[in-house]
């Protein structure tokens, strides 16, 4: 069963569609006991960071994330992917700590957020060269569990692991089949010891 | 590096798709879960549903047509028309839609696009600017109601204000080009696109496939939008990927 973890402030209507059309079973939850219950909890992906933040103390799952981490399949998408980090530039707040590494405003010459399709590069072929739908202002910096890339006039972290937690930057649930097909191997194993050794860190 | 993006637009009223010349003489061309579909199978990057109902039940209905659409395909959903605050906004993003355009309501309240961007996220939040350019005064102006009210706002003046306010993209509508299938405004799409840090969706104007590629060399805008070249088939998205590709332009592959 996966858990999708509702802070009532996104749009995700969309991820549960796309696990609806894979054929995966998942609740809609806040609460720790079902997290617990639940083999893989996906993180979903839009709003601000710091106030994302707030919201998880306030339902009283911090703890209980960090704790699971270890044991569960954990992904987060897009902002649930930055929220994995130990801290964020937007909102000056601190994230779950999960993984290693800092989001940052994106510093580059082109539009701001980098919105639209973008190709990934990345060690694993399954990835490598695949179009998929990027929205987003913020990126992570300084990680060293990056299985992707986009180039967006800077290194863009598109894919992280490490051991069973899983971060995708882009939208994987509207990259079309591309992305459908990246979602199903991120809940069913994902993308491990395929670290990409093009990626720079900053 | 990042795809120069092709939009159909689907002028949505009453559930229907219709779309009209210079948004005189609606014609009705189907259904938009269907036409979406066949969009999404034919390479549209992203598809943008302009909602041109006037009653409530056109609203609910299109809430219908926004959960069935992004049901059957996994493509980014952008809608547009008639949205005036923020709890529209969190409706349409709740059936589905990734993004929202406003375009009026903007003008009446330029603090909505700031309120709504501190709430959603900026990246969801996309302004539509539909300007004309007016011969005595030499200058570009905003206007509404589907290109009849002409507000006294400078173009180029609220282009950069949209940005300021918190805008995530901009979908410029060139109301003098559009239906016109004569090629984009790409003077004044260049122009605003050198004022803004934000990517710009240029609609208006395009008959074929040179179209776009003049677009993309003479500007550095996002995307290309268009509504009945495609729906007819005068125009085919993969045709015209291949035709970018060979201009050189990187495009995105099915």
């Amino acid at each position: 069963m996966i858990g999708i973890i509702d802070y009532s402030l996104g749009n995700i209507q969309n991820i549960k569609n796309a696990l609806e059309k894979l054929e995966k079973d998942y609740i809609l939850t806040s609460h720790r006991d079902d997290l617990k219950r639940c083999d893989t909890i996906i993180l979903p992906g839009v709003g601000h960071f710091g106030e994302t933040m707030k919201k998880i103390e306030a339902l009283g799952i911090k703890e209980t994330l960090i704790e699971l981490a270890g044991s569960k399949r954990m992904i987060g998408i897009c902002l649930g992917m930055q929220l994995l980090f130990d801290t964020s530039e937007e909102g000056n707040a601190e994230g779950l700590g999960i993984l290693n590494g800092e989001v940052h405003k994106i510093v580059t010459p082109l539009p701001i957020p980098h919105l639209g399709w973008n190709t990934l590069k990345s060690s694993s072929e399954f990835l490598n060269d695949k179009d998929v739908y990027f929205i987003h202002s913020f990126k992570v910096n300084n990680t060293p569990d990056v299985i992707a890339v986009s180039e967006y006039g800077t290194n863009i972290p598109a894919i992280v692991q490490k051991g069973s937690v899983i971060g995708i930057q882009f939208h994987p649930e509207k990259s079309g089949e591309t992305g459908l097909k990246i979602l199903k191997q991120a809940i069913e194993g994902g993308f491990q010891n395929e670290y990409y050794s093009g990626y720079r860190h900053h | 590096m990042i795809k120069k993006r092709i939009i159909p637009c689907l002028d949505v009223k009453e559930g229907r798709v219709v779309k009209g010349v210079n948004f005189v003489g609606l014609r009705d061309v189907g259904n938009p879960v269907e036409l979406a579909k066949r969009y999404n199978e034919s390479g549209a990057d992203e598809l943008v549903f302009l909602d041109i109902s006037k009653t409530q039940e056109g609203h609910d209905l299109m809430i219908d047509v926004i959960r069935d659409t992004a049901k059957a395909l996994f493509i980014p959903l952008t809608i547009g028309g008639g949205i005036g605050t923020v709890d529209d906004i969190r409706q349409l993003l709740d059936a589905g839609a990734d993004k929202v355009s406003i375009n009026s309501a903007a003008i009446k309240n330029p603090e909505l696009i700031k309120e709504a961007s501190d709430i959603f996220g900026s990246q969801c939040i996309c302004v539509a600017v539909d300007v004309k350019y007016d011969a005595a005064d030499e200058d570009y102006y905003v206007y509404t109601h589907g290109g009849t009210k002409q507000t006294g706002i400078q173009a180029f003046s609220w282009v950069k204000q949209c940005a300021d306010y918190g805008a995530g993209e901009l979908l410029i509508t060139s109301m003098d080009h559009d239906g016109v299938k004569e090629g984009f405004d790409v003077e004044f799409l260049k122009a605003a696109n050198q004022l803004v840090n934000i990517p710009i969706i240029a609609s208006g104007g395009a008959g074929e496939s040179g179209h776009f590629v003049e677009l993309f060399k003479e500007t550095d805008v996002s995307a290309g939008l268009a509504a009945s070249i495609f729906h007819n088939q005068e125009v085919e998205i993969q045709d015209l990927k291949a035709r970018l590709e060979d201009s050189g332009f990187e495009v995105r592959q099915g």
